[in-house]
């Protein structure tokens, strides 16, 4: 546990890199190549948690933060991504 | 220099001379002179100040957290509804320990509409976590806002304060006024040194961060122990104010108390009145003596019961009402002494709601009904109401 500080000020900002959220997902949105034009990058745009990467490659889901909201899904034009239920 | 001012003026006056960065401000009656005065002095190149034309109370303070979040000097002035609509954003003040400073042209809340002076707005905002300090007259609106930013400020508080001045009774009355020098002001209030810093786009800083149940009760904790911390702090500064300007403030101000079996307990202007009771009872050999509260967060527990050591009666004057209970100072004084085996008849009287003179014969009564209870052994009730119309009910 981290000391408290005057007014829960953070003088090192940027930290909620290190929280990883992806453990809050149920669904998990999973993208299927053949269908993705890898070019639209709708699902980039619309993730609200930036937890989707734009590479050469196309997309790629970053699943440490990835919270399983399904707005990519609902978003892509060509409907290449489903929502898988995360399963342990 | 001497000047005759209004009480309104007065705390304009302070926020100048205290060289306000920041002053976000939106106009209600009966504080509305003051962001015309200082948008006055702006316009006039008297003061280098940003003043914020806001759209509401709410949005007054939200401007002052920000600001001064920044690491600048900033204060506002409002008065019943307008310091309600601030309601959470001043808990967001105090959370984020930001020595803001607000003078509250203390007024009756609604319903029934009503624009003049009484305590609730004030009262109703002590869980707030702000320093609260209570006016008798203009000089004093003037002088305590000065000391409020510098207890404020200080590094051992970092919290907000606020200064009630009552209605009308200071924001619309001329009085006399001692101004002081702009240097000895400068040199009792150096300039605000933010604890991380002016916020600086180099140097990212998280302000109004996330507090999770891990963390939320010792951020707490800290900035309740801030605000019990202020006590000394305080007493630092009036000595210093005392030093630099020649005047004295107490947190609790006893006025012929030395001897008296009753002591009265007042905050604000009705103070004056009380004193002018005293002497008029006294003349009649009555043993009575009254105190002016002028600090109501931190609360002066150990201030009040040392004034009140041989008293029978503390009578508490309350001019605000918790519905349900009696008044909010009553509450308080009553309950500091609950683990004490010697304490005196602790009642209560609530005057001068919105506005109601409170006059001599009011503390005459009060006296009274003191005696009463001092010859009965305990009070007839607990909670009375002054000067009430019974008539009219």
């Amino acid at each position: 546990m981290a000391k408290v500080t005057v007014g829960a000020v953070n003088p090192d900002p940027g930290s909620s890199r290190n929280y990883e959220t992806g453990s809050w997902r149920t669904l998990k949105p999973v993208i299927d190549f053949e269908k993705c034009t890898k070019k639209c990058f709708f699902c980039y745009d619309f993730c609200p948690d930036s937890a989707v990467e734009k590479t050469d490659d196309g997309p790629k889901i970053i699943y440490a933060y990835c919270k399983g909201c399904g707005i990519c899904a609902y978003e892509c034009p060509k409907e290449a991504i489903e929502l898988v239920p995360e399963e342990k | 220099m001497k000047t005759v001012i209004l009480g309104n003026m007065a705390t304009a006056l302070a926020a100048k001379l205290s060289r306000a960065e920041v002053i976000p401000a939106y106009p209600i009656t009966p504080s509305t002179l003051f962001p015309e005065k200082i948008s006055e002095y702006v316009a006039d190149g008297e003061m280098d100040t940003q003043f914020i034309l806001v759209e509401s109370e709410h949005s007054a303070m939200s401007a002052c957290i920000g600001a001064s979040a920044t690491g600048a000097r900033t204060c506002t002035a409002t008065a019943s509804q307008g310091l309600a609509l601030m309601h959470e954003m001043l808990y967001i003040a105090s959370g984020m320990r930001l020595p803001i400073v607000v003078a509250v042209a203390n007024r009756a809340l609604s319903a029934p509409i009503n624009i003049w002076c009484d305590h609730q707005d004030s009262i109703s905002e002590r869980d707030t976590g702000w320093m609260q300090f209570y006016a008798e007259k203009n000089q004093e609106a003037l002088d305590l806002m000065i000391i409020a930013f510098k207890v404020a400020e200080d590094k051992r508080v970092l919290l907000p304060g606020m200064v009630g001045l009552d209605a009308f009774v200071l924001t619309h009355t001329m009085e006399a006024v001692d101004i002081p020098d702009q240097d000895k002001v400068d040199e009792f209030l150096p300039p605000y040194k933010a604890p991380y810093g002016v916020l600086d786009p180099e140097k990212p800083m998280t302000f109004g961060s996330f507090g999770t149940p891990e963390y939320y009760m010792e951020f707490k904790y800290a900035q309740t122990k801030a605000l019990e911390d202020s006590e000394k702090v305080i007493d630092e500064a009036f000595a210093q104010f005392k030093e630099t300007f020649g005047r004295e403030y107490m947190k609790i101000k006893p006025y012929r108390t030395e001897d008296a079996d009753i002591i009265l307990l007042t905050l604000g202007s009705m103070s004056g009145t009380a004193r002018a009771a005293v002497d008029v009872m006294r003349e009649q050999g009555m043993k009575v003596g009254c105190a002016k509260m002028t600090v109501f967060r931190p609360f002066p527990t150990k201030e009040l019961m040392d004034i009140c050591k041989k008293t029978k009666v503390l009578a508490v004057v309350d001019r605000d009402i918790s519905p349900g209970f009696g008044g909010a100072v009553f509450g308080e004084a009553a309950a500091i002494y609950v683990n004490e085996p010697k304490k005196p008849i602790i009642m209560n009287f609530i005057v001068g709601l919105g506005g109601r003179d409170i006059t001599i014969p009011d503390f005459e009564a009060m006296t009274e009904r003191a005696e009463s209870a001092l010859s009965a052994g305990k009070p007839e009730r607990m909670v009375e109401w002054i000067n009430l119309k019974e008539d009219n009910l």
